[in-house]
This record gives structure tokens, C-alpha cells and sequence, in this order.
């Protein structure tokens, strides 16, 4: 069966889709696990923070493709079937909690400590002051990293292709060795990346000059 | 089905993981002096006066940030070939680590070069120093020492990253966890001890890094 170049076109980005949407629940499960451990890391309770602390540098300390075989050949032994989509949301999730806990925490303890005392001189309970006071403005500021973060989680999401998940890398892969033209295919995916991420790198630069500094 | 973590296969594992991480430290260690030195070098063109040198150095940055490190090890290793251009895979790691560490590392080192003060490089000229020794011995020095923690890290993500070249079977790290679980059957327990053994290198590499750092850049720079 011969390919042509449209063809080739065609069916990586075909599989871009699933580069997309892995990056996109990533993302949400990184960002919902990544609250939570935010949480404990900026908490007053000394193990909690501690327990927080070596999360993250568990995650920010080993390679995403040992997080990626650990999740793979670790959800058999908890019962569960293996899937690399599964393993793939997972493993990408958990270390997008950490690198967004990690960003927040940079939020949360750049704001003046006349906030906590403010938010807490209004009468609001810890969690009121979270909520209402303490979380939106360190969200707020640390709006550019967390773009520009997300750039580095569509980058990694070309790992989940070493362990089976279909995405554009892995379909590349195939793709390359049917049509005996590794030079064209490669370079359209590294295209193909660099138009999903140009553009979430350039919003990250914008975010980063309208912040006063 | 009952499952029990088995680390019997661990006495005959410890030579080979023992290579794989001599192996890794070697990519990294080749990797850090060739991309820093591209790094200088790269942030002195997108500083310069030549607008097609800051174009071609710009773009080459924005290329290599906004693509994932996997693509770039292939292209190079699979694609260039087809140019004419054939690497032994360590080879083609090493290319491909240094050019994505180079990237970053361009970027950084020029952020320290615009955070040197103007009057240092006027000063220097003042002294009828040759520009190429107001760089090197003035500005360079002290935009080194504020951006060496940036450096550092971006070279601890790009020793962690290199764990991806064990695709193109260079007998890296990864690459002998690998075998170890093709041959002992007990893969969540190699690479639960592997992981172990980056943590325990990326804490090791930012210790030396670190002690170097202070001992050479900040205390005793010329």
C-alpha cells in the first residue's frame, strides 16, 4: 500500500486528537490532585506539609518515563487491568499534581502576610480565607507558569507512546516504518507539535508581561 | 490473584544497574559542558548586534522548546539518516541532548546576560578592553553566577529527560531496567528500584552541582 503525503498528513493528525485530549484530562486531574496537595503543602500541620514536600520532589526527581512503566505494570498488582491509556492518564496526572501544587505554593507564599491577617481580621475561618482570599490571587498571579506548564505536559504526553498509548508519537512511529520515510514524518510531528505549543508559549510570554513586576 | 513484590533477582541486577547509571552520568556529564558552552554562545548571538544571527538563533530556541524531546531524538536518530547523516545512537543522544539543553540553556544565559548593570560593560570598554575580553572576562563571569540555579535545574530535567534515549537503545539507565524486567519478570519492582537510583542522582547531581557552582562560579570567578 503506498502513502502518499496527504495520506501521511492525514493520519498523524488523526492521531493528534489523542495527544489533545490526554493533555486536556491531564491537565483537569493534574489541576483537581494538584488542589490537593497545594493544600497540604502550604497547611500548618508540620506532616502534612512534609508529606506534601516529598510528593513533589518525588515526582520533579525521577523521569516521567519510570512514573509512566511504575503506573503501567503497577495498576495489575492493585487489581486492575492494564491499559496504556489508563496507565497514561494516571501517571501524567500525578506528576501534573505535583508541578502545579508546586507552581500554586509559589503563589500562595509570594502574597504579603497582611492578606492571611486581613482575610482573618474579616472574621473568615481557614478554609473561608482559602477560598476567598489567599486561592484566587495566587492563582491569579501564577497564571503564566501554569500556561506555560501546560506547554511541558503536551510535550510529555509523546512519552505515553513507550508504553502503548496511540497518540501522535506512537502513530508516527508505525507510520514511519510503513512508508520508509522517517524524515518527512518526524519532521510533521515535530510540526505538528510545534503548532500545538507555539501558541500556549507565546499566551505564557503575554501572561508574563502584563504581570507588574 | 494475590501479588508479592519479589526482590530476589535484585543480587545479579546491581552490576548492570550500577552500568546503566555510570552510563547516564556520562550522557549527562558530556551533555552539561557542551551545552553550556552552546549556551554562551547562543545567548551572546540572540544578544547581538546582527539581526539574522538573533532571527536563526530565536527560531532555533522556539523550535526546540515547543517540541517534545522523543521527537527530536528520533528525528535525528532516524531521520537524518536519510541525508546521509548516520549516528551511532550514543552519538545521536548526545547531539540530541545537548541541542534541547542548549535551547533552554540559551535562554537562561541571556536573561543573566541583561541582568549584568550597562555601567560593567561600559566600564570595561573604558578600559580599552577588546570587546571579546569585555564579554568574557566582565560580563559573562557575573551573568554566570545569577543564573547558575537555573542552569542547574535545566540540567538535572534534561539528566531525567535522557531516560527517553534508552528508545534508541543506548545502554543507559532505562535501557538496562529494561532487559533486568525482560529477564526477571518483576517489572514494577526494577523499575520501582531504578526510579529510586534517578532520585538518588538527580539529588546526588544537585549537590555537585551545586558545590561546584559555589566553589568556582561565585567564590572564586576572576
Amino acid at each position: 500500500m503506498d502513502f502518499t503525503f496527504w495520506d501521511i498528513l492525514r493520519n498523524l493528525l488523526l492521531a493528534t486528537r489523542w495527544t489533545i485530549l490526554l493533555s486536556v484530562i491531564a491537565f483537569i486531574g493534574g489541576a483537581t490532585l494538584g488542589m490537593a496537595v497545594l493544600l497540604a503543602r502550604v497547611s500548618d500541620r508540620y506532616w502534612l506539609r512534609r508529606f506534601a514536600e516529598s510528593y513533589i520532589g518525588l515526582f520533579q526527581g525521577t523521569p516521567l518515563l519510570m512514573q509512566l512503566f511504575l503506573v503501567f505494570f503497577g495498576l495489575p498488582l492493585l487489581g486492575l487491568r492494564i491499559e496504556p491509556w489508563l496507565a497514561a492518564v494516571v501517571a501524567l496526572s500525578l506528576s501534573a499534581s505535583a508541578y502545579l501544587a508546586d507552581i500554586w505554593r509559589g503563589g500562595v507564599e509570594a502574597l504579603p502576610k497582611g492578606q492571611w491577617e486581613a482575610a482573618r481580621s474579616l472574621g473568615l475561618h481557614y478554609p473561608n480565607q482559602m477560598r476567598l482570599v489567599i486561592l484566587p490571587q495566587a492563582f491569579a498571579i501564577t497564571r503564566a507558569p501554569v500556561v506555560g506548564y501546560l506547554v511541558q505536559l503536551v510535550k510529555s504526553t509523546a512519552l505515553t507512546s513507550i508504553i502503548g498509548f496511540d497518540e501522535l508519537m506512537r502513530t508516527s512511529n508505525a507510520i514511519s516504518n510503513a512508508t520508509f520515510e522517517p524524515l518527512t514524518v518526524y519532521g510533521l510531528v515535530a510540526l505538528i507539535y510545534f503548532v500545538i505549543c507555539l501558541p500556549l508559549t507565546r499566551y505564557a510570554r503575554h501572561l508574563q508581561a502584563l504581570k507588574p513586576a | 490473584m494475590a501479588y508479592s513484590l519479589n526482590f530476589d533477582w535484585l543480587s545479579q541486577a546491581a552490576e548492570p544497574i550500577a552500568h546503566g547509571a555510570v552510563a547516564t552520568v556520562g550522557l549527562i556529564a558530556v551533555t552539561t559542558v557542551l551545552g553550556t558552552v552552546c549556551s554562551v554562545l547562543g545567548a551572546a548571538a540572540i544578544r547581538s548586534r546582527s539581526l539574522w544571527l538573533r532571527r536563526a538563533v530565536g527560531s532555533y530556541v522556539e523550535l526546540i522548546r515547543n517540541t517534545p524531546f522523543l521527537a527530536q531524538l528520533f528525528f535525528i536518530f532516524f531521520g537524518l539518516p536519510s541525508l546521509g547523516l548516520r549516528l551511532d545512537p550514543a552519538a545521536a543522544a548526545i547531539l540530541a541532548m545537548t541541542i534541547n539543553l542548549s535551547a533552554y540553556g540559551t535562554e537562561i544565559v541571556a536573561a543573566g546576560l541583561d541582568a549584568v548593570p550597562k555601567g560593567q560593560r561600559e566600564a570595561g570598554h573604558a578600559l580599552g578592553l577588546r570587546p571579546m575580553l569585555v564579554f568574557v572576562k566582565i560580563v559573562l563571569p557575573q551573568a554566570l553566577k545569577v543564573i547558575f540555579p537555573a542552569l542547574q535545574g535545566q540540567i538535572i530535567i534534561m539528566m531525567l529527560e535522557s531516560a527517553a534515549v534508552s528508545q534508541i537503545s543506548v545502554r543507559e539507565l532505562t535501557y538496562e531496567a529494561d532487559m533486568l524486567q525482560a529477564r526477571s519478570f518483576r517489572a514494577f519492582e526494577t523499575y520501582f528500584i531504578v526510579t529510586m537510583v534517578y532520585l538518588a542522582l538527580s539529588i546526588g547531581l544537585r549537590r555537585i552541582l551545586g558545590f561546584s557552582g559555589r566553589k568556582y562560579l561565585i567564590g572564586g570567578a576572576p
